[in-house]
């Protein structure tokens, strides 16, 4: 097979740490070689994160290349257009989109604009976007925190990899009393995509 | 077993495998997480230096008193920790010692993207370049070997992208490595004159034994693949030069890079037709090979800054070209990091933004955010500790003018004073300047994600310990003038910069006040009981749309355009307080419980 190429990206607590570790573990029991990278210096002060993953026979670079990847998963819509130029151009990369807007600095105080067409841009660029409001949906499920986990399930489905034991994965990854909980969430994420 | 890691996670799970029983270092991005994971491992003793010439220096004691010893810093910290990396290489090792530079090509998080295998070349010291984690721990298990058998430190050169990517790594088990005994050895361990000639002629015989390593070791080697194309290249350039090239190339792949295989390039060069050298920042590896007389491209084609990657070797080599979406860059604004909400920065920045007359001269952590928006309070940044000297001597200028009325202020935090600025304020003391320096007392060293100092009152391994006082040491310079203040009572600081600015002569204040993300000890429980616990909310029907408490620049603060209407986000508020006392409505009030 050919490797295949992920991004994941968001604002720092959004949890893209956790949704790609349970990813790359999930891969990994499939045999797969995996490598991930993060750039994650500035999360805690409200910067921007984006991981890499790469899984496939052998993988050599750690990160995507610009007009390579295969799907964004994205955990909030700015963050999405940031990144979006990495995604291949042939028409058959796909965008999972929380339709979550998480205001920087300069909206908050007024001075800049927060780009309302986001979504839209998105679409005319991809040839498949999925989009939710996972952050709801999390909150309907009882905690806000497992949106990440409904976006994972999403994007398993996206992927093709929904025969890797994600139940047992997801176990052994979270604390025990959100065990459930995040299975939850995950099948979900599955169904809304 | 495999286990996908980082690299740092690997270079710590090599040392703990090849029987190191002491290291230390000073945190830095991208290389912090080389000691938290070392200090996970109960063999190693483990520490967090003032600074990263503490660290090395300790860890040439241990490596004589007969432990192997490992020093982490960022490309920068070698600059600190020079002065002992080049005279280490002379007096050697009694058990084996590793220097590790982790490099930032691309200046993530870094004031400059130097590339530290100079250092290699120029303290005639080995050097490994892993590629990915499993590399990490076996070139690091390898370094201590090479180190003991050649009688001398080893360095070994990361960089971000290597430091900071998982990837598979089979584990081993920690070997068995017995202490060393310790014998005193004048002639070789006192680099003095009559010592250190003797010395310098045993390092480089030591290189010419060591290029008969580098051209026959498993980390230097060719992949022969098409003849037409051949590639030279080290650390994570390999992997993108990989990822683009495939096998319609053939490679020569260095792990071992100082010093460089002759043979072994030329054998590589009679075998390809075009040679291409891909590597970040310097043309390190491309000068040696032009210098053997075999022709190559390097950097005249490659770029000299940022990351070597995929995008770049392919548009350079194939012509590829990557458009720019122009409406999608149109529409994409910044999201610029900010001090956190409940930083105790921020107060303190708030008033010195107010002040005329003043040149603000600033350090290295999280209030190196204070020279932008909406602060613009900070005026230099350069290196380590540099505020308060850098300050001074601007200071000393300034006051030769005839009616100056400039005054500088050095700004720096209580991890940055315990690394060098305590060198600095020294010259302060020694010098008399009208010098203003303020310690942004947090009480941890945030920048890099919370590590414990000299002042956290804990070490790395949890200990509980007295912590030190920035102002016992002021007083103990003989600074007369030293105020203690708390950064979140804009009247405590519009008073502590009236008093200072008042003054004839040197002064320190120390702003004191938790960093919001502090794991607090007990002592810091009981000195900032209650701190970060309530909540402030706008009321609307005071607020006038001012948007003063916007300037204070919170992240929980948000301006409703819609409206003209201040809001407070209560899920970020810790309640510091500083916007509340900005409001000129008190419009601004605290949550009752």
């Amino acid at each position: 097979m050919t490797t295949k190429n992920i991004l994941l990206t968001g604002v720092g607590g959004q949890g893209t740490i956790l949704a790609s570790k349970l990813l790359t573990e999930g891969l990994l029991s499939q045999g797969y070689d995996v490598k991930m990278s993060e750039v994650h210096g500035m999360s805690q002060r409200e910067g921007p994160v984006l991981t890499h993953v790469r899984f496939g026979e052998k993988v050599f670079s750690p990160i995507v290349e610009a007009k390579r990847a295969d799907v964004i998963i994205g955990f909030e819509e700015l963050e999405v257009l940031r990144n979006l130029e990495y995604l291949r151009e042939d028409g058959k990369g796909t965008v999972i989109l929380n339709r979550v807007r998480v205001y920087p600095i300069g909206v908050q105080n007024g001075s800049e604009k927060y780009p309302e067409n986001a979504a839209e841009l998105i679409s005319a660029r991809v040839g498949k976007m999925v989009a939710m409001d996972a952050s709801e949906e999390a909150r309907k499920l009882g905690n806000i925190r497992v949106m990440n986990i409904i976006l994972l399930g999403a994007s398993v489905r996206q992927l093709g990899l929904e025969g890797i034991d994600w139940g047992r994965i997801i176990a052994e990854n979270v604390k025990p009393q959100y065990v459930e909980l995040n299975q939850q969430a995950f099948e979900l994420g599955k169904s809304l995509s | 077993m495999k286990q996908l890691i980082t690299g740092n996670e690997a270079v710590a799970r090599g040392a703990w495998e090849a029987g190191v029983r002491f290291a230390s270092a000073y945190p830095g991005t991208p290389s912090t997480e080389i000691l938290e994971n070392i200090a996970t491992y109960e063999e190693i003793h483990s520490e967090w230096a003032p600074n990263e010439k503490t660290a090395l220096e300790s860890v040439i004691g241990a490596s004589l008193a007969g432990a192997r010893a490992i020093a982490s810093m960022k490309h920068v910290g070698l600059n600190v920790a020079a002065d002992p990396f080049f005279t280490f290489a002379y007096i050697g090792v009694n058990a084996g010692a590793v220097v590790v530079t982790a490099d930032e090509p691309g200046q993530f998080s870094s004031q400059n993207e130097q590339d530290n295998r100079n250092y290699a070349k120029a303290a005639m010291m080995p050097m490994f370049e892993p590629s990915d984690s499993q590399e990490c721990k076996d070139m690091l298990l390898e370094a201590f070997e090479i180190s003991e058998q050649y009688d001398i430190p080893v360095l070994f050169r990361m960089t971000t992208r290597v430091c900071h990517s998982k990837s598979l790594v089979e584990l081993g088990e920690r070997q068995d490595v017995p202490l060393k005994p310790y014998v005193k050895n004048i002639k070789k361990y006192v680099a003095v004159p009559a010592n250190a000639g003797p010395m310098k002629v045993k390092v480089q015989e030591n290189q010419a034994l060591l290029k008969v390593y580098s051209n026959n070791c498993q980390w230097n080697r060719i992949e022969m693949n098409e003849p037409g194309i051949g590639i030279i290249c080290s650390g994570d350039c390999y992997l993108y030069a990989r990822e683009v090239f495939g096998d319609d190339a053939s490679y020569l792949k260095l792990g071992f890079t100082n010093p460089l295989p002759d043979d072994l390039i030329r054998e590589f060069a009679s075998r390809v037709e075009k040679i291409y050298i891909i590597e970040e920042n310097d043309p390190y590896i491309e000068e040696h090979v032009r210098a053997l007389g075999i022709a190559c491209d390097g950097k005249n084609i490659f770029p000299r800054n940022g990351e070597m990657k995929p995008e770049v070797i392919r548009s350079v080599i194939y012509g590829e070209e990557y458009p720019v979406d122009d409406e999608v860059r149109a529409a994409v604004i910044p999201r610029p990091p900010t001090l956190c909400a409940g930083c105790p920065h921020r107060g303190f920045f708030y008033e010195l933004g107010r002040r005329k007359n003043i040149m603000v001269s600033g350090d290295i952590g999280c209030y190196t955010l204070a020279s932008g928006a909406p602060y613009h309070a900070m005026e230099t940044t350069v290196c380590m500790g540099a505020s308060i000297s850098l300050g001074h001597g601007a200071q000393q200028v300034f006051d030769t003018i005839e009616g100056n009325k400039m005054r500088v202020i050095s700004v720096l935090g209580d991890s940055t004073f315990f690394h060098t600025g305590i060198n600095s304020l020294l010259d302060v003391a020694y010098n008399k300047s009208n010098l203003i320096t303020v310690v942004l007392d947090n009480r941890i060293t945030a920048m890099t994600g919370q590590q414990d100092n000299p002042g956290s009152g804990r070490t790395i391994q949890g200990e509980i310990i007295e912590a030190i006082s920035i102002e016992a040491i002021a007083r103990a310079f003989g600074f007369r003038n030293v105020r203690v203040i708390n950064p979140n009572q804009l009247t405590e600081v519009k008073q502590a910069l009236d008093w200072a600015l008042a003054l004839q002569e040197p002064s320190v204040i120390i702003t004191r006040w938790p960093c919001a993300l502090k794991k607090q000890t007990p002592l810091d429980q009981e000195e900032f009981k209650g701190s970060f616990t309530s909540v402030y909310w706008v009321n609307e029907e005071i607020c006038i749309g001012c948007k003063k408490c916007t300037r204070t620049g919170c992240p929980a603060i948000v301006f409703q355009v819609a409206k003209k209407k201040s809001s407070i986000d209560p899920e970020k508020c810790v309640g510091c307080s500083v916007c509340a006392q900005v409001c000129p409505k008190q419009a601004i009030q605290k949550v009752e419980a």
